[in-house]
């Protein structure tokens, strides 16, 4: 099936990196090279192949490959796939939304909360409504935290309260208020056909509703969630994969003393 | 046994006295109450299911009738076996003449007890014939075909959708699957009802019905037929409805149930009192049906630290064990859990789980133990997840473990597809052959690493169940010394389902299911 252990393809098109025109790279600049895998619900054999093959191609990849298939059950036939890619992206002229902070450490995060501040910041965390996994808010708040970032609850500055999984927005506003939060964590982590987003809009709703809104800094997390979809929603930071409690910290630190600087202009 | 990490068998000896102190302390609680789970669970066993026009299962109608009426504490098999006598109807008819209004069944004027019982006789024997015929079932199933050998590989089905489910399982199951987990819907465990019918729309899993039981056990009868091997199904009991789903599965043939003791309270804020009672019945029936029930102990290392915590699991097993035993479930039947969650950039990490999976087969040498894949450091990089899923496996195969839930490259992704399953079983299969033996040949080192921390684990265990068995389960749950979580006895879900026990209180079940099998 492979080609050999080297590839033998002529490699006669332009290797300069114009950043107007990316490509994937493999190798070679501009090969475009991409692997993929996927399972096609057709029995197995060179029907399926070439079905695989057609579809790379409907992909925009060129020389498609199949390096690898398999029957996973009659009917169903799994790809491991290769090709180069014949579409680019213009990097210069991309621009994505990003949470406005600069990070820091738990102790630079303490000792700004200290000197800006002047009191512990209190907040909330949960993962709300039907969701049961705790993993996201975990790793934000709990002491231990996740991958050698501390967790909120080890901050000197910070009063957290991880209140686990399944909580209503009711319940969480209650909460936030009987606590006196100057920040909510909401964490959601299975997100199938876009429940999260209704719980998340849900809580931005009854805040305002409550007239709470403007006086809680709204901040969500969670694997599928970006700052773009948080701003989209009604919160004010979104924190996706790859964030730890120090992005989440000097964010809500930085923004509390931003607004209280604002009111007293 | 020789323990091949020198471990010290007098201090496990300990360490399960002093489980069982604590476990014969809850159910001096437990024998005490009853709650609306139970009660209805009693109305299934009594021959009662179906909905109404509304959806709402008959089981619940009938035992809210009673509770709204302040006398759930006699229980519902009383009322429905002193209505039989009067009415000469059968449990089903009344359930329906109780939802129409015809019928309430609170002010029938009281016949003896003794009428009561012998007019339910007949119908409890059948039920406990109908979960009897089903065990024998299984058991002559695994006679004629035979069984994969352990690590029996358990792979999850989530596809929200039965029929889809189906498609999944009966892949897996081709590609090497001994156990099919069909995942259920997020914060079913929440709902104190069971849906009825077969489902199609679940949010990462599918409904946990009869029908969906039903539908999923004659596929893998089907698939298993055609593989000469027997194909076992898992749920879940657990959540607000432990000993219905329980019930449930044992009339369809389930083969494995989650059924922990504490996992609804500590990671769904289960009231604490509602699930002890709970679990106890549902481990009764779990038992009397020939059900291996797994434990939720991995759960508290995704919260809690897997190398800190390690104890809490042991401890957290052995009070789950004697637990179990009360309940009548015997060793052979207990799927004791634990994981393999430590952090991945742990130096001589796979050192440390290899000893603690050792350590907890020599503890539990006739349990079917149930080992959990990596999840909490499951980054999206499947081919490093993969890696770590084959790491696991290795210890798998090493120590013998009984249950070896396949981690997915995928995890923290989706949920599994076709092709992800069909990666993980091959994983599995290529390291359990070409490993096959290892445990046989390898020794743990004198004074080494390994002994070590088995050892040191074993001693931690028995701290905290000494600490544990001075402070009460009850309290020990609400100063969190489980997960970190911390829990009030009279706090969560479903405690207005709790009751205790009044005057003309039956549950015959109880006795029958755990004097004959």
């Amino acid at each position: 099936m492979s080609g050999g252990l080297y590839s033998m393809q002529s490699k006669e098109f332009d290797k300069t990196l114009d950043l107007k025109s990316v490509k994937p790279y493999g190798d070679t600049m501009n090969d475009g090279k991409v692997q993929l895998s996927f399972t096609l619900p057709v029995p197995t054999g060179e029907e399926a192949i070439e079905a695989a093959k057609q579809l790379l191609k409907k992909m925009g990849l060129d020389n498609p490959q199949v390096v690898f298939y398999k029957e996973l059950t009659p009917g169903y036939t799994f790809f491991n796939c290769y090709g180069s890619c014949n579409h680019e992206v213009d990097f210069t002229t991309i621009s994505v939304p990003k949470v406005d902070s600069s990070v820091m450490d738990m102790h630079q995060t303490d000792d700004y909360i200290k000197e800006n501040v002047g009191r512990s910041l209190v907040i909330v965390g949960a993962s709300t409504g039907t969701d049961a996994h705790t993993v996201g808010i975990d790793a934000i708040m709990n002491m231990k935290g996740y991958a050698g970032h501390y967790g909120l609850e080890r901050y000197e500055m910070i009063e957290a309260y991880n209140l686990g999984s399944q909580v209503l927005n009711e319940e969480f506003i209650a909460k936030a208020l009987e606590l006196k939060a100057d920040a909510l964590l909401v964490s959601q982590t299975v997100t199938q056909k876009d429940v999260h987003i209704k719980n998340m809009v849900e809580l931005v709703e009854l805040l305002e509703a409550e007239g709470l809104r403007d006086k809680i800094i709204l901040v969500c997390g969670g694997p599928r969630i970006s700052h773009e979809l948080a701003k989209e929603l009604g919160y004010d930071a979104g924190f996706g994969m790859n964030s730890y409690a120090d992005d989440v910290a000097s964010y809500i630190a930085q923004e509390y003393v931003r607004r209280a600087s604002n009111k007293n202009l | 046994m020789q323990s091949k990490l020198g471990l010290d068998f007098k201090k496990v000896d300990h360490a399960r006295e002093l489980a069982g102190k604590i476990a014969v302390d809850i159910q001096g609680f437990v024998d005490r109450y009853s709650t609306v789970a139970v009660e209805r669970t009693l109305c299934r066993l009594a021959g009662i299911d179906g909905v109404d026009d509304n959806m709402v299962p008959l089981p619940n109608i009938v035992v809210d009738y009673i509770k709204e009426r302040g006398v759930l504490s006699e229980g519902v098999l009383f009322f429905i076996g002193n209505a039989m006598v009067s009415e000469g109807l059968s449990p089903q008819e009344i359930a329906v003449k109780v939802s129409s209004g015809e019928l309430d069944i609170t002010r029938i004027p009281f016949t003896s007890k003794e009428k009561i019982e012998n007019t339910l006789n007949p119908i409890i024997n059948s039920s406990i014939n109908k979960i009897k015929a089903r065990r024998e079932r299984r058991e002559n199933y695994i006679k004629s075909m035979g069984e994969g050998p352990r690590p029996y590989l358990y792979v999850i089905v989530a596809t929200g959708n039965i029929y889809e489910d189906v498609v999944q399982a009966e892949a897996a199951a081709r590609q090497g699957a001994d156990i099919i987990a069909v995942i259920r819907t997020t914060g079913q465990s929440l709902l104190d009802y069971v849906p009825y019918g077969a489902t199609t729309e679940g949010f990462g899993g599918t409904f946990a019905t009869q029908e969906n039981f039903r539908i999923m056990r004659s596929a893998l009868d089907k698939t298993g037929e055609e593989l000469g091997r027997y194909i076992r199904l898992c749920n879940y009991c657990s959540g607000l409805c432990m000993p219905e789903i329980a019930v449930m599965g044992a009339f369809e043939g389930l083969d494995v149930m989650l059924n922990d003791a504490l996992y609804g309270i500590l990671f769904r804020d289960i009231n604490m009192q509602r699930t002890l009672v709970d679990q106890f019945f549902s481990r009764v029936i779990n038992g009397f049906a020939g059900v291996i029930i797994n434990t939720g102990e991995d759960n508290y290392l995704t919260t809690a630290d897997a190398f800190e915590e390690a104890h809490t699991v042991l401890a957290s097993d052995l009070i789950n064990e004697q637990l179990a035993l009360i309940a009548g479930l015997p060793q052979s039947q207990m799927g004791l859990g634990h994981a393999f969650e430590m952090d991945p950039e742990l130096e001589n990490g796979f050192i440390y789980e290899l000893a603690q999976a050792q350590m907890t087969r020599e503890i539990f040498p006739e349990a079917p133990l149930k080992y959990m894949p990596p999840t909490k450091f499951m980054t999206g990089n499947i081919f490093r997840g993969h890696i770590q899923d084959a790491l696991f496996n290795m210890i798998g195969i090493w120590t013998g473990q009984g249950i070896q839930l396949l981690g997915m490259p995928t995890e923290a992704i989706h949920t599994p597809f076709m092709s992800d399953r069909y990666l993980s079983i091959e994983n599995a299969k290529y390291i359990f052959k070409n490993m096959r033996k290892i445990g046989d040949e390898m020794e743990f080192k004198e004074d080494g690493i390994a002994r070590k921390r088995a050892n040191e684990v074993l001693d931690l265990s028995i701290e905290l169940l000494e600490r544990l068995e001075k402070e009460g389960l009850f309290s020990a749950l609400e100063k969190g010394f489980f997960a970190n979580v911390k829990r009030a006895k009279n706090g969560g879900k479903g405690l207005e389902g709790v009751v205790e026990k009044g005057d003309n209180y039956m549950n015959p079940f109880v006795n029958l299911m755990m004097g004959g099998k």
